[in-house]
């Protein structure tokens, strides 16, 4: 047991710091840049997201060896996991506006985004292709979702400081943020040696 | 229907990356050597094509509440169609390309030109459309590409030219090889979309003093 904790364990590492998925791996971009004006705001979007990673990689997973494995449907891995994951952030929505409505009104301009973020399907393609056991996915998903909000709150931070700064007119917006977050995935490079399991 | 217009606007005003910044994640991750760079573009622009082309002809059909998800599910099967096309044909492309061909379904250009043009436009104009974005976003990472293969490898056209290896411009051992890395790719696209941003303020001051005179 103790050298499938050590898979764990490095897994969850790798999907946090030297893996990063936005800043190492590229995987939802687009959020990254959209929603890190503010860091409350951040934070939200990043809750969000590594909740709803954790629990498509659940069910991606069992879509995956339940139903496509067995019937020797690999081929259509993108079309049934954008689906699964279409369906589960609506089922989520619903199931918060209903139970837990203040979670519900911190995240519920965030989710119908996350159908479209790359991360999502991301993680649950790599899982697939990785061939994860069911804990190592959800583990992966999980951890991929906190790295991706420890990434997205650092870079709120750092934003709202530029946004204030001087810099040359053509480099107003979006081409100064950019350089900022080169310069954030620089500071993540010197986690790119840490490899455990 | 303007098709000069059209072209105009997917390269230059509305260009999907450098304007709208749309379909990021392929953008920064992929533009590493002008193989990847061309091979995404033409993917995209194929399937963007073809996405806008069904979804303007089913504009009228599909419902306005699952009109998302329906748009969806049609774009996923074109990206599975071309994901297994390269596979069959282009094996080195397919391998270097890796998960972000299927990552080509949450691409934001193909969803939002479904969204904001295929489902109001006819299907002619929307194949327009979906060729001149598709072109706009090619240009785009071509350009990206060259700077970082140049930067970052010290090549030019790795893949293609010269057997596979490219054309070698910097000798080995001098090229700054955090060009090709995550690193590069943020500050070579916000150099790039500074750049083109200044360009096209100085364009708008000489055709206003134009004006005046």
């Amino acid at each position: 047991m103790n050298g499938y904790m050590q898979i764990l364990f490095g897994i969850l590492l790798s999907a946090l710091l030297s893996e990063n998925y936005i800043l190492v791996k590229f995987y939802g971009i687009c959020p990254f840049m959209g929603v890190s004006k503010k860091i409350d705001t951040a934070l939200g979007m990043g809750m969000a997201v590594t909740f709803v990673m954790a629990i498509a990689s659940a069910a991606c997973w069992a879509v995956d060896s339940f139903v496509l494995q067995p019937l020797g449907l690999g081929y259509m891995q993108t079309v049934a996991f954008i689906l699964a994951i279409a369906s589960i952030v609506q089922v989520v929505e619903m199931f918060l506006k209903k139970s837990v409505p203040a979670l519900y009104k911190a995240l519920g301009i965030f989710l119908p985004l996350i159908t479209t973020n790359c991360a999502v399907l991301g993680v649950a393609l790599v899982n697939a292709q990785e061939g994860y056991d069911f804990l190592q996915s959800v583990i992966n998903g999980a951890a991929g979702g906190l790295g991706f909000t420890l990434a997205i709150v650092l870079f709120a931070s750092v934003r709202e400081r530029v946004d204030k700064a001087e810099c040359p007119e053509s480099f107003k917006g979006y081409p100064i943020t950019l350089i900022a977050a080169g310069l954030l995935a620089m500071a993540f490079m010197g986690f790119s040696g840490l490899k455990i399991g | 229907m303007n098709f000069k217009k059209q072209l105009y606007e997917g390269l230059l005003t509305k260009n999907p990356v450098l304007v709208q910044l749309l379909g990021m994640c392929s953008t920064l991750a992929i533009t590493t050597s002008l193989f990847n760079g061309l091979g995404m573009g033409l993917s995209v622009t194929i399937i963007l094509i073809c996405s806008n082309v069904l979804i303007s002809a089913l504009r009228k059909v599909i419902p306005s509440q699952i009109r998302i998800a329906a748009y969806i599910v049609i774009i996923a099967g074109f990206v599975t169609i071309v994901d297994l096309l390269l596979q069959a044909f282009l094996p080195d492309l397919a391998e270097s390309l890796g998960v972000f061909i299927p990552l080509i379904v949450v691409n934001c250009i193909i969803l939002g030109r479904a969204e904001a043009f295929a489902s109001k436009n006819g299907v002619l104009a929307s194949a327009v459309d979906g060729l001149c974005q598709g072109i706009g976003y090619t240009v785009a990472l071509v350009i990206m590409c060259v700077i970082r293969e140049l930067l970052g490898a010290g090549t030019f056209g790795g893949g293609i030219l010269n057997g596979g290896e490219g054309i070698v411009i910097i000798p080995e051992g001098y090229p700054a090889m955090q060009m090709v890395m995550p690193v590069g790719g943020f500050l070579t696209l916000g150099f790039v979309i500074g750049g083109f941003q200044w360009l096209s303020s100085r364009m708008r001051d000489k055709k206003k003093e134009a004006a005046k005179k």
